[in-house]
């Protein structure tokens, strides 16, 4: 039999907020235990949240981005259950009604076009950290993290393999970045992603039992986890046994999921709304506002750079697939760099020197600038692309001034015509031999000639200016 | 609405308390007799009265997202069942 599995995703997003999402304690990442807290993230009794107006907004804009219908009425509710990592005995999110619903997106895929539904996006705050002490025999608690506030976006079952899954979360994260909304980093723990997992015969328009996997914190552990657990749900209904509905832990090491004890599945979650936070309205006025601020999201980058420079499909791809990067491209194609030029220096040499290092494009050393008085100087025939590169390379990390290295070092190309006249004068006084082999048809000996006028001039001619003063002695 | 025994063992497994049995009982009374309001609201013709979840007429409380210093840890772990340095400290809840 055929199977098809089927796939939807539910992804926690933290927001890139100075503060937490009901006080005013700070969200930077780490610090010493417990020293981001107040009686509100601790669940003192008689602490009242407030609302973090950026947290609203922020979740509006993903919503918009996402085409999802916003709630204009919406509210928290209470998520009740007993676990320390929050210390009120409950959660505050949202179900009853999520402040948006009812999304799309459309992503390219190599098997073509797919349509991905958003069920619904709703705010809730994060949780704190439990480390276990083994000296101690007991769990200590640092509730940081505990208040930062997340946005948790759940899709309908659309998925069938785990390259739609990737293509959706690289879309997710580029057009949240995009937004300013969160910055996505998975390693970090800032984008979180649990797998609800079904499979059955192909071609039946009924789902089977699904299971939800837990831990996924790369993109390789998701592809490696879904093709592991839709390879177990198989072999179960193969043989005639049933899937059971459980949640499951992805184990990186052991290369395997593993149910999760009885007691952490125990799901009845009680929710009422928060009467300690008032109802939200969001009015017309303010959803247009955050309407027109909306940024210009990668789809539309892509298709205006396609349009207007007429870049190759992969380098629009690639330019435009992270925030950062697209920003560096267009300030060095602003300070005068012709579009193509940029977009090849980028493709190759910046994007070389980042993954060499290990950088994110958002940590880029060099500027725009440089990049364009680089490209400007090899424009102007002053620097050969040659010598260009080892100016590059030479000025990665400190971003220096590319026209002091240049003459510091002496590498400015020799474009004086005298110069140029000169040594292919000697050169061909030197190689009697090539200049017969030349003239009777050894094309070869060409190049050799060009090799020693440029060896003369120490690589720093430029090959047209050598080739013309050549042809013009040579063939006359 | 009635109490049975059992969901006041559920509520108690949920909430991870023990109830000593002889406060089952009362625990179960009580229980009732708090539901016993929501028989009163039962009662009530709703029909064309708005579902509402507060009964202030507040909407939109909001604050600025600007960093305010947080509490000194050592206040903040002083009021904690066992005292530590850095951290609340539970029973075992980890692996
Ligand atoms: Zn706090």
């Amino acid at each position: 039999m055929t199977w098809e599995t089927v796939i939807g995703l539910e992804t926690h997003v933290e927001l890139a907020t100075k503060t937490k999402i009901f006080c005013s304690c700070t969200t930077q990442f780490g610090g010493e235990p417990n020293t981001h807290c107040c009686p509100v993230c601790t669940g003192m009794p008689g602490a009242l949240p407030v609302l973090n107006e950026k947290v609203l907004e922020f979740a509006v804009k993903a919503g918009l981005a996402l085409n999802c219908q916003i709630t204009r009425r919406c509210r928290f509710d209470r998520k009740n259950y007993f676990y320390p990592d929050l210390p009120k005995a409950y959660q505050i999110s949202q179900l009853y009604l999520p402040i948006c619903r009812d999304g799309a997106v459309s992503l390219s895929t190599p098997a073509g076009e797919k349509h991905i539904r958003i069920h619904e996006l709703h705010m809730e705050e994060d949780a704190g950290k439990l480390v276990h002490d083994p000296w101690l025999d007991q769990t200590r608690a640092d509730y940081n993290r505990c208040g930062v506030p997340l946005i948790e976006i759940v899709t309908e079952p659309d998925f069938r393999t785990a390259d739609e899954v990737v293509a959706y979360l690289e879309h997710l994260r580029s057009t949240l970045q995009y937004l300013g909304v969160s910055d996505c980093k998975m390693q970090e723990g800032s984008l979180r992603c649990d797998v609800n997992l079904s499979v059955r015969p192909a071609g039946s328009a009924q789902l089977g039992t699904r299971t939800e996997m837990k831990n996924l914190s790369s993109f390789k552990a998701i592809t490696r986890a879904i093709a592991y657990e839709a390879r177990r749900q198989i072999e179960l209904l193969e043989e005639g046994k049933p899937v059971v509905q459980q949640t499951r832990r992805w184990d990186e090491n052991k290369d395997a999921t593993f149910a999760m004890r009885s007691k952490e599945n125990a799901q009845d979650y009680r929710y009422f709304p928060d009467p300690d936070l008032p109802q939200l309205f969001l009015s017309e006025a303010y959803l247009e506002r955050l309407r027109r601020e909306q940024p210009e999201l990668s789809p539309a980058k892509a298709a205006r750079y396609r349009r207007d420079w007429d870049l190759p499909p992969y380098d629009v791809q690639m330019l435009t697939s992270q925030k950062a990067l697209a920003d560096f491209f267009e300030q060095t194609v602003a300070l005068g760099a012709p579009p193509k030029q940029a977009s090849n220096w980028i493709m190759g040499q910046v994007l070389g020197a980042l993954s060499a290092r290990g950088l994110d494009s958002r940590d880029m050393p060099l500027t725009p600038r440089t990049l364009a008085r680089l490209i400007q100087l090899v424009q102007s025939g002053r620097l050969n692309r040659n010598t260009a590169v080892k100016v590059f390379d030479a000025v990665f990390d400190s971003d220096a001034d590319v026209d002091a290295y240049v003459k510091e070092h002496g590498l400015e190309q020799v474009c004086d015509a005298e110069l140029v006249e000169d040594a292919v004068a000697q050169v061909l006084a030197d190689h009697p031999k090539s200049v017969a082999d030349y003239r009777s048809g050894k094309e070869k000996a060409f190049g050799f000639l060009v090799g020693q006028v440029m060896r003369r001039l120490k690589g720093q001619a430029s090959p047209p200016a050598v080739h013309a003063a050549l042809h013009s002695r040579l063939d006359k | 609405m009635k109490i049975a025994q059992e969901i006041v063992d559920y509520v108690s497994a949920l909430s991870r308390l023990s109830l000593p049995e002889g406060e089952k009982a009362a625990m179960q009374r009580e229980l009732e007799k708090i539901l016993q309001y929501m028989d009163v609201l039962e009662g009530l013709d709703t029909a064309g009265v708005e579902p509402m979840s507060h009964v202030i007429p507040l909407e939109n409380i909001m604050r600025e997202d600007r960093v305010m210093p947080s509490q000194d840890r050592g206040e903040l772990l002083a009021g904690a069942p066992v005292p530590d340095q850095e951290a609340f400290l539970t029973p075992k809840s980890v692996e």
